[in-house]
């Protein structure tokens, strides 16, 4: 029983710790279907997770934390479309940039307005998304089975939790079940094809990007004010990175983003937990290679050693209209 | 590909266009500094005497920006072969390893000018073993050389933890680095160049590596410009179909590239590993890498342009950690800010201003910008 009660409760912060993989993944696969390349997920994500504590703690709602993050993430997605979209700058480059302007100015704005070194205030409890217990969850909390994985598994999340994972479907219906999905997955294939149908390639563009804006926002809050209450230094760690090797190793479809995100949040679960203890039949595995694990498991999946990831055509390439 | 920008006068293109890039960053940057509710002007003051005001200064920031060459360069080749190697950094860091195992090996026996040489080869051996993978993946499999060396950083990363809390630690210590090096790995420093000019230092890491940095500035811009290698590499940059069609094997032209800019990212480790700590400690690159993608963009991919750049942020550097001792409202990561800043404005955004000055030549001059003036004949 007592295995029984481990594996749950490596699944449940299994569930936890790739709610924000996840939430990023679904915003790369927006941007990365229309054709924007984006290495800022983690700078969007980590701006999101400081604009998200700080307006939570100075107006004392967390819906008031979400929706700042949620601006500040579109926010800087839109330089990202400006720079990539309208300049026709590199993507790549746009990104790296966002990235290092999300780190230096959350600390810097962070410790001229909060005076913690680069925190924000911890938040107090109707400052932060509370977890959701379900009806009847401490109830069935004895019975054998179906008890710990009802109450431990299923209940007791916040309701980012469930949003992410409501996400999932529902970006699926929305690129693969409407008019929207379709002419952003044909930008992101064919841009000139999408043009000469006298439908505007930047604007489809930009509005791929609010939708990554939107979704790096809540995976920020999620850190800031879920995970973790309030904001630290460099808190995204390099999840922004993770999500993007899962967006990879799903192939830009989202319903595999979710499992890859759980493979990715299951792996970081299980080196927590056995923190360098030994394992049966392989014995010690270093806490480092389980860190690794995700990036190494990618790049075998680049090389084409577990099918061929295939990414969107147009991806990457600045559309111009003369050619 | 063609452009879809008209040409403007070489001194406009090299000179004016990433002045104004680079002013639009620190306009950019003053404002953050007015929004933390500093005076940017007198920042500005504080961060250009801190890195050139003393002598001292003026050896930090030749330091700071000997590790900016070489990761400059490093970006630049591969960005000349038409590849963004983003992967600096974990090149860097695991060419610390074999570093390592050179000074671990022979600090004791030898003198530093045979350590040296050995170090260098050892750490460009090992950046450039490190870029291999992921130009052979490029190369063979299709593989984004983007995705796959940001990877390889977050391996590196892992590695070199895993390696410097296990097996590079000296037995009984607990802090994750080797043990201190001896005489013999340690590089002497080249402060006595500055003090002829008459300024004192006290003390501080500026080493031979500089020179070695230099040397590289020059390698390179004789292999760009100046080889049939730096040719077919250009060539692949500019156009892959022209390449391809000009007979240059795609496979050998990306890792040779890559080999040249991970062997270019290795040698940076020499800097710090042995002109500065004598040890190689956890995390010792420290975003030097990025650093280097915001300095080859700024000197425009051209090994004086890089060495310049590279200049410019060793004089943030120095110069931002007077400057969070003057303002305690401003710490060091103000530096991070105006390197993203940088690299968006002389790197993503770098034709926002261009179609301005392009009509302001027209206008001034029709002929700098390549538009004849037909006198005589009516519109």
């Amino acid at each position: 029983m007592d295995v029984f009660i481990a594996i749950v409760q490596i699944l449940d912060s299994t569930i936890r710790l790739s709610v924000p993989l996840l939430l990023a993944c679904l915003a790369g696969l927006f941007s990365e279907r229309s054709g924007i390349f984006d290495i800022g997920l983690e700078g969007k994500m980590l701006v999101g997770a400081f604009a998200g504590a700080a307006a939570a703690s100075v107006f004392h709602s967390a819906f008031i934390g979400l929706g700042m993050a949620i601006l500040i993430s579109v926010a800087f997605a839109m330089v990202h479309g400006f720079a990539s979209i309208t300049h026709r700058g590199n993507q790549i480059v746009s990104g790296v940039a966002i990235n290092f302007i999300a780190a230096g100015s959350t600390i810097i704005l962070g410790q001229a307005w909060f005076q913690q070194g680069g925190r924000t205030p911890a938040l107090q409890p109707g400052e932060r998304f509370d977890a959701i217990v379900w009806p009847g969850a401490d109830a069935v909390r004895d019975v054998p089975v179906i008890g710990p994985i009802y109450a431990e598994l299923i209940s007791g999340h916040s309701l980012l939790v469930y949003l992410a994972f409501l996400m999932v479907p529902f970006t699926w219906w929305v690129l693969f079940r409407t008019r929207f999905g379709l002419r952003l997955r044909a930008v992101g294939e064919n841009p000139a094809a999408v043009d000469t149908a006298g439908i505007s390639v930047a604007w489809l563009r930009y509005r791929a990007l609010i939708c990554t804006g939107i979704l790096t926002g809540v995976a920020g809050a999620y850190l800031s004010m879920v995970q973790n209450g309030g904001f630290v230094k460099d808190m995204t760690a390099g999840k922004g990175y993770i999500a993007l090797a899962a967006l990879i190793f799903a192939k830009w479809k989202p319903v595999n983003a979710m499992f890859a995100c759980l493979l990715f949040g299951f792996l970081d679960a299980a080196a927590i937990r056995l923190q360098g203890s030994p394992l049966p039949i392989i014995g010690k595995v270093p806490v480092q290679f389980m860190q690794a694990l995700p990036y190494i498991l990618t790049v075998i999946l680049l090389a084409g050693f577990i099918g061929k990831a295939i990414p969107p055509r147009a991806g990457g390439v600045p559309y111009v209209k003369e050619r | 590909m063609s452009t879809p920008y008209a040409k403007l006068p070489a001194w406009a293109d090299y000179g004016l266009i990433p002045v104004i890039n680079l002013a639009v960053a620190f306009i950019v940057a003053g404002f953050v500094v007015l929004l933390v509710g500093e005076n940017p002007f007198r920042a500005a003051v504080i961060l250009v005497e801190g890195a050139f005001g003393k002598g001292t200064g003026i050896a930090f920031t030749l330091f700071y920006a000997t590790t900016f060459i070489f990761t400059g360069l490093s970006v630049a080749v591969a960005a000349h072969c038409g590849l963004f190697n983003i992967g600096t950094e974990g090149q860097a860091y695991i060419a610390g390893l074999g570093i390592a195992i050179v000074c671990l090996s022979f600090d004791s026996t030898l003198p530093w000018w045979l350590t040296f040489p050995m170090a260098i080869v050892a750490s460009a051996l090992v950046g450039a073993l490190w870029a291999l993978i992921p130009a052979y993946l490029q190369a063979r499999r299709g593989s984004h050389i983007v995705i796959t060396t940001i990877m390889f950083n977050f391996i590196a990363a892992s590695s070199m933890v895993y390696l410097l809390v296990g097996l590079l630690k000296p037995a009984g210590s607990q802090a994750p680095q080797t043990r201190n090096f001896l005489a013999g790995a340690e590089l002497p420093k080249l402060n006595w160049v500055i003090e002829l000019f008459g300024a004192k230092i006290r003390s501080a890491p500026l080493n031979v590596t500089f020179l070695l940095a230099l040397l590289m500035a020059f390698l390179v811009w004789l292999l760009i410009w100046r080889t049939k290698l730096g040719y077919e590499m250009r060539t692949y940059g500019h156009s892959p179909k022209a390449a391809r069609y000009a007979g240059i094997s795609e496979t050998r032209i990306i890792i040779t590239a890559m080999m040249i800019s991970g062997a270019l990212a290795g040698m940076m480790a020499l800097n710090p590993v042995m002109g500065d700590q004598h040890n190689v400690a956890i995390d010792f690159v420290s975003g030097a890498g990025f650093v280097g993608i915001a300095v080859a963009l700024m000197g425009r991919l051209h090994p004086v342009g890089i060495v310049l750049a590279a200049v410019l942020f060793g004089m943030l550097y120095q110069g931002g950690a007077e400057l969070a001792f003057e303002m305690p409202a401003i710490s060091r990561d103000m530096i991070v800010i105006i390197q993203g800043l940088v690299i968006l404005f002389a790197g993503a955004l770098e034709h926002m201003f261009r179609p301005y000055i392009q009509a302001m030549f027209a206008s001034f001059s029709p002929r700098s910008v390549g538009m004849e003036v037909v006198k005589g004949r009516g519109a």
